[in-house]
C-alpha cells in the first residue's frame, strides 16, 4: 500500500506541489489515513506469521548450538529421534530440549495446519478462555498438572472441526489473502495498463480488434472455467493466480485506453513525435503519468475485489488446495458448524474488517486524486 | 450630466491570498462604450464577471457596484437574477463553449425569452427570428433547428449576441467577444455591435487586450495592469497622449521591424511540390469514401537557407496542416524534400535522423510542454534521441546553452512549465527545438497565444536566432502584423490552396487578390475592412426593442 501512495513521487527527488497536495488531501481524510495505518500494521504483523503462530520454536539452544527451527528443517535425529522432520510439540522432544538447553516459542504454539492432539473435545473447541482450567487440561497426560497445559497452548479463538487453531489459521489466512490480492492486483494492473496503453496510443485497427477481443473474452464465464479446471487439476496458489489473472486484467484496460486516446493528441505528445522520440518512450514518459491517476484510484478497489474473489472461491471449495489456511474455508466451516459460532463470527469479522479498511483506503485515495479537490 | 448607468467604486477582489483586482472604480453612462484594456492577468475579465456576481465561490469581493438604485454586491440573489439577462446582458470570448452543444439555437434563444419574459411557443419563435435577423444571421428560419457546431465561429457569436439582447438590456458586457474569431469576422462582429448599440442606445463594457479594437469601438478607455486601473480617459486622448508608462508600453508593443536580408541565391532547404493533405469523408454502413476534405490542396513552396516563409490565412485555411505535413506528423501526398531527403518516403524510424534538422514550435506553449517534466528534462529530451552518446555533463552543457540562447536563466532548468509565464514557456519550446541545432523550424502560430508586448519579444528573439544560425523558418500565423515583421516571402492560403505568393513587401504594398486585400484591410485598418469583407451587407433588421 505504501507503494501505491508514493508511486507518483518516484521521479523528481521532492514531491511535486500537486502530489504534495494529494498527500495532504489523503492525510486530511482521517478515516482513510487511520485505515491505512491499521491495515499496514496488520499486514506487517501477518507477514511475520511464522513468528506469531508456529508449531516450532523460533530459536532453540541445544547442546551448545543455536538452532532456528522456524526457518530450517532439522531432522529428528538431531534431537535423538529417527523421523525426517521434528515435531517440537511432542513431549519427548520438548523434554530433550529442556534438558540440554532452552527454546523460544512464538506466542501461539500452533501453525495453521497443526492438529492439537490434546484439545479438550473432539470437533470444534470453543475459545480456551471460555473453559475452566480443568476442562482445558482434561486431555493432557498429566491433566491440570501437565507442564504443557499453559497459555502458549491456548486456543484464543477456539479450534475448527479438525482441532486446528483458528487464530493461527486466521493469521496465515490473512497473509495469503492479502498477498494473493496484491499479486493479482499488481499483475493485472501491469497487463491492463500495457494493453490499454497500446490500444489507446495506436488507435485505429489495433484498437478496434483488441476491443472486440476483450468483449469476447469478458463474456467467457470465469467461474465455470474455474470449476472445470479445478475438476481436472487441484489448483495451487499459482495456478489459481494465473486463472484469475486471465480474466482480471481487463478491469483497467478501458480507463487506461481512454486516457491514452485523450492524451495522445496533446501537443506535447506531437512535440515529442516531432523530436523523433520512439513510441515506447513517449508512452512511458509522456502518457503513462496521465493514466496513473486513474490506475492508482482503482487499485485499492481491485485489491479488495481480488481478496473477495479468492475468499468466495475458497468458500465454495474451488480455491486454494485443501489444508491451506484461508478465510473462505473458515467461513465454510462456520456455515457447516452452526453450533460453533466462534468459527463463523471470526471469519465474518475478519473479512468484514479487512474489506472495510481496504474500501476506506480506496475512498481516501480516490478523493485525494479528485481534481476538483486537488485544485480547490 | 446624466447619472451613470453603472458605477463601480473601490472594487477589490481576492482569491485566497491572491489579490486579482485592487481598488478599481469606473462609471458607464447610458449609451456609452467603456473599454477595459489590459494584458492577460490584469484582472479585466474578473472585474467584468464581478458586475453580475458570476465569480467562483472562493472569491471575496469588497467595494460597491451600483446599478440603478441597487448595490449589486448587496442585493439578494432573486433581485440579481432579474438584473442578469434582463438589464445587463453578457457575451463571452468563446461562443462554442458558451452555447449548449446539445440544444438547437432556436431553443436556446427561446429559453431566454421564456425565462425572463414568459413568452409562449409561437411568440417566442417569432421574437427569436426577429433577434437572429437583427444580428445578421441569413435566413434565420432555416437556422433555428441548427446545433451550435453547425454554425461558424462568427455565426455562433452572433447567436450569443442575440441571446444577450433578447430582453432589451441597457448594458452589455462583452468579454473579449472577438478574440477567438478570424480578423475579417472580427470586423463584422464589431460593426454589428456598434450598429446594435446605436439602434438600441445600449451602454457597453468592452473587455479586450487588442488596442486596435479599442480605437474602433470605445468612447472611453480604462487601462488595467496588475489588478489596477492605471489610466482612464477618452479614447482619442489615450491614443494621442498616453501619460502612464504602461499605456505607452502597450501602444508601442506591436511587433515591428523588418526581416533580415537573406543571401539572394542560397540553397533551398525545404521544397514541396503539389503537396496535398486530403481527409476522406466516409459515409454509410460500409464506410465508403464519398469525398474528401481538401485541407491542403496542391501547395508548392521553396524555403532557402536563412529565409522565412510566412504562411497566412484564416482558421480552416489549412496553414497548420501544411506545417504538420512538412514535418510528416500527418500523411500527405505530393513531394516534400527537406535537405535533400524525401520526407514521405521510408519508415517513421528511418526519418529519425532527419528530425534533428527540422523542428516545430507550437502555438499553445502550455499544451506543448509536458506538465510533469522539468524544463531541463523537456529541453534535453531530443538529445537522448539524437545524440545518445553524450555524457550527462555534455548534455547539461547543451541544455544550458540553448536556454541562454532563448534568454532563459539556466538555473531554472529544475522548475516545471506551469511556473513560467506564457512568453517564457514559448521560449522553452524554442529552446527544445534549438538544442538539436536544426536547420529548419516550423513555427505554428508561435505568438498567437501571447500578449502583444510578449509577441514582439518573441519575434525579436526568432529574428536574432535566424541571424546567428542562418536558420530557415516556415512561419505560420493569422496575424499579418507579426508576419510582416519576420517573413521574407509570403503565401496566402484559403481553403487549402495558395491564393497569392510573393515577397512580403510586395504583397503588402500591392496585393493582387481580393482576399489578400480583405485580410490586410481587416488587420491594419479595421474601419476600412468590415463591410467589404462581409460579402452581402448586414441586413438592417427590425429594432430589437
Amino acid at each position: 500500500m505504501t507503494a501505491l501512495l508514493e508511486a507518483p513521487s518516484v521521479r523528481p527527488p521532492r514531491l511535486s506541489p500537486l502530489n504534495r497536495r494529494r498527500l495532504d488531501n489523503f492525510r486530511a481524510n482521517r478515516r482513510g489515513w487511520w485505515s491505512l495505518w491499521i491495515f499496514l500494521v496488520l499486514f506487517v504483523l501477518t507477514l511475520g506469521a511464522e513468528f506469531i503462530a508456529n508449531d516450532r520454536p523460533i530459536l532453540v539452544f541445544y547442546k551448545g548450538e543455536v538452532l532456528a527451527p522456524a526457518f530450517v528443517n532439522y531432522p529428528e535425529a538431531r534431537f535423538g529421534g529417527f523421523l525426517a522432520t521434528t515435531n517440537y510439540r511432542q513431549p519427548f522432544i520438548a523434554e530433550e530440549i529442556a534438558a540440554n538447553g532452552w527454546a523460544v516459542w512464538p506466542p501461539v504454539r500452533f501453525s495453521h495446519g497443526t492438529v492439537d492432539g490434546y484439545a479438550a473435545f473432539s470437533g470444534p473447541n470453543p475459545p480456551s478462555w471460555l473453559m475452566s482450567h480443568q476442562t482445558f487440561c482434561q486431555r493432557y497426560p498429566l491433566g491440570v498438572e501437565d507442564p504443557d497445559c499453559h497459555w502458549g497452548n491456548f486456543h484464543w479463538l477456539g479450534t475448527d472441526d479438525r482441532g486446528r487453531d483458528v487464530l493461527a489459521r486466521l493469521i496465515h489466512g490473512f497473509r495469503i489473502s492479502i498477498l494473493f490480492g496484491l499479486m493479482l492486483t499488481v499483475l493485472s494492473s501491469v497487463i491492463g495498463v500495457v494493453a490499454g496503453a497500446v490500444q489507446g496510443y495506436f488507435g485505429g485497427w489495433t484498437d478496434l480488434i483488441f476491443q472486440r477481443v476483450i468483449e469476447i473474452w469478458t463474456s467467457v464465464p470465469a467461474l465455470y472455467l474455474l470449476l472445470i479446471i479445478s475438476s481436472v487439476i487441484a489448483p495451487s496458489f499459482w495456478v489459481l493466480l494465473g486463472i484469475l489473472l486471465l480474466f482480471s486484467w481487463v478491469t483497467l484496460v478501458g480507463i487506461v485506453r481512454a486516457e491514452f486516446l485523450r492524451a495522445r493528441n496533446f501537443e506535447y505528445v506531437t512535440a515529442a513525435r516531432a523530436l523523433g522520440v520512439p513510441n515506447h518512450i513517449i508512452m512511458w514518459r509522456h502518457l503513462l503519468p496521465n493514466a496513473m491517476v486513474a490506475t492508482l484510484t482503482f487499485m485499492p478497489f481491485i485489491l479488495s475485489g481480488s481478496v473477495a474473489t479468492l475468499t468466495s472461491l475458497d468458500f465454495l471449495g474451488f480455491g486454494l488446495p485443501p489444508g491451506s489456511p484461508s478465510l473462505g474455508e473458515l467461513l465454510a466451516q462456520g456455515k457447516n458448524n452452526l453450533h460453533a459460532p466462534w468459527l463463523g463470527l471470526t471469519g465474518f469479522f475478519t473479512v468484514a474488517i479487512m474489506m472495510t479498511l481496504l474500501v476506506f483506503i480506496g475512498e481516501a485515495v480516490r478523493d485525494a486524486f479528485d481534481p476538483r479537490k486537488t485544485f480547490a | 450630466m446624466t447619472p451613470p448607468l453603472l458605477r463601480v467604486s473601490d472594487l477589490s477582489i481576492r482569491f485566497g491570498a491572491v489579490e486579482a483586482v485592487r481598488h478599481v472604480s469606473f462609471d458607464i453612462a447610458p449609451g456609452e462604450t467603456l473599454a477595459l484594456v489590459g494584458e492577460s492577468g490584469s484582472g479585466k475579465s474578473v472585474t467584468a464577471l464581478s458586475v453580475l456576481k458570476l465569480l467562483p465561490r472562493n472569491a471575496t469581493i469588497a467595494g460597491s457596484i451600483r446599478y440603478g438604485g441597487d448595490d449589486l454586491l448587496a442585493v439578494p440573489e432573486a433581485r440579481l437574477r432579474a438584473v442578469r439577462g434582463n438589464d445587463i446582458g453578457m457575451i463571452f470570448q468563446e461562443p462554442m463553449s458558451s452555447l449548449n452543444p446539445v440544444h438547437t439555437i432556436g431553443r436556446q434563444v427561446g429559453e431566454v425569452l421564456a425565462v425572463h419574459q414568459g413568452l409562449r411557443r409561437t411568440a417566442a419563435r417569432r421574437r427569436t427570428l426577429e433577434l437572429l435577423h437583427a444580428v445578421g444571421i441569413h435566413d434565420p428560419e432555416s437556422r433555428l433547428a441548427d446545433y451550435p457546431h453547425q454554425l461558424s465561429g462568427g455565426q455562433r457569436q452572433r447567436v450569443m449576441i442575440a441571446m444577450a439582447l433578447a430582453n432589451g438590456p441597457k448594458l452589455l458586457i462583452a468579454d473579449e467577444p472577438t478574440t477567438a474569431l478570424d480578423v475579417t469576422v472580427q470586423a463584422q462582429i464589431l460593426a454589428l455591435l456598434k450598429r446594435l448599440q446605436q439602434e438600441n442606445g445600449l451602454a457597453m463594457l468592452f473587455i479586450t487586450h487588442d488596442l486596435s479594437i479599442v480605437r474602433r469601438i470605445a468612447d472611453r478607455v480604462c487601462v488595467m495592469t496588475g489588478g489596477e486601473i492605471v489610466e482612464t480617459g477618452p479614447v482619442e486622448t489615450i491614443f494621442a497622449a498616453p501619460w502612464h508608462d504602461y499605456t505607452r508600453h502597450l501602444l508601442a508593443a506591436a511587433p515591428r521591424g523588418e526581416p533580415l536580408v537573406p543571401a539572394p541565391d542560397a540553397a533551398p532547404v525545404v521544397e514541396a511540390r503539389d503537396l496535398k493533405v486530403w481527409f476522406p469523408v466516409r459515409r454509410g454502413l460500409l464506410r465508403r469514401t464519398v469525398g474528401h476534405i481538401r485541407a491542403v490542396d496542391g501547395v508548392d513552396l521553396t524555403i532557402r537557407k536563412g529565409e522565412t516563409l510566412g504562411v497566412v490565412g484564416e482558421s480552416g485555411s489549412g496553414k497548420s496542416t501544411l506545417g504538420y505535413a512538412i514535418m510528416r506528423l500527418i500523411g500527405s501526398s505530393g513531394r516534400i524534400v527537406v535537405m535533400g531527403q524525401d520526407v514521405q518516403a521510408g519508415s517513421w524510424r528511418g526519418l529519425r535522423p532527419l528530425r534533428r534538422h527540422m523542428q516545430i514550435v507550437f502555438q499553445d506553449s502550455f499544451g506543448s510542454l509536458s506538465p510533469r517534466l522539468s524544463v531541463g528534462q523537456i529541453v534535453e529530451e531530443g538529445l537522448w534521441v539524437h545524440m545518445p552518446r553524450l555524457t550527462a555533463a555534455e548534455r547539461a552543457g547543451r541544455v544550458e546553452a540553448a536556454m541562454q540562447e532563448v534568454g532563459l536563466d539556466p538555473a531554472a532548468a529544475g522548475r516545471y512549465p506551469h511556473e513560467f509565464s506564457g512568453g517564457q514557456r514559448q521560449r522553452i519550446a524554442i529552446a527544445r527545438a534549438l538544442v538539436l541545432e536544426p536547420d529548419f523550424l516550423v513555427l505554428d502560430e508561435p505568438t498567437s497565444a501571447l500578449d502583444v508586448s510578449i509577441q514582439a519579444q518573441v519575434v525579436d528573439l526568432l529574428r536574432d536566432i535566424q541571424a546567428r544560425r542562418g536558420l530557415s523558418y516556415l512561419f505560420i500565423s493569422h496575424d499579418l502584423r507579426v508576419v510582416r515583421a519576420i517573413a521574407h516571402r509570403l503565401i496566402v492560403m484559403r481553403h487549402g490552396t495558395v491564393v497569392e505568393a510573393g515577397p512580403t513587401a510586395a504583397i503588402f504594398a500591392d496585393p493582387r487578390e481580393d482576399y489578400t486585400r480583405q485580410l490586410i484591410a481587416a488587420a491594419f485598418d479595421l474601419d476600412a475592412g468590415p463591410q467589404g469583407a462581409d460579402g452581402p451587407p448586414l441586413p438592417s433588421g427590425p429594432q430589437t426593442e
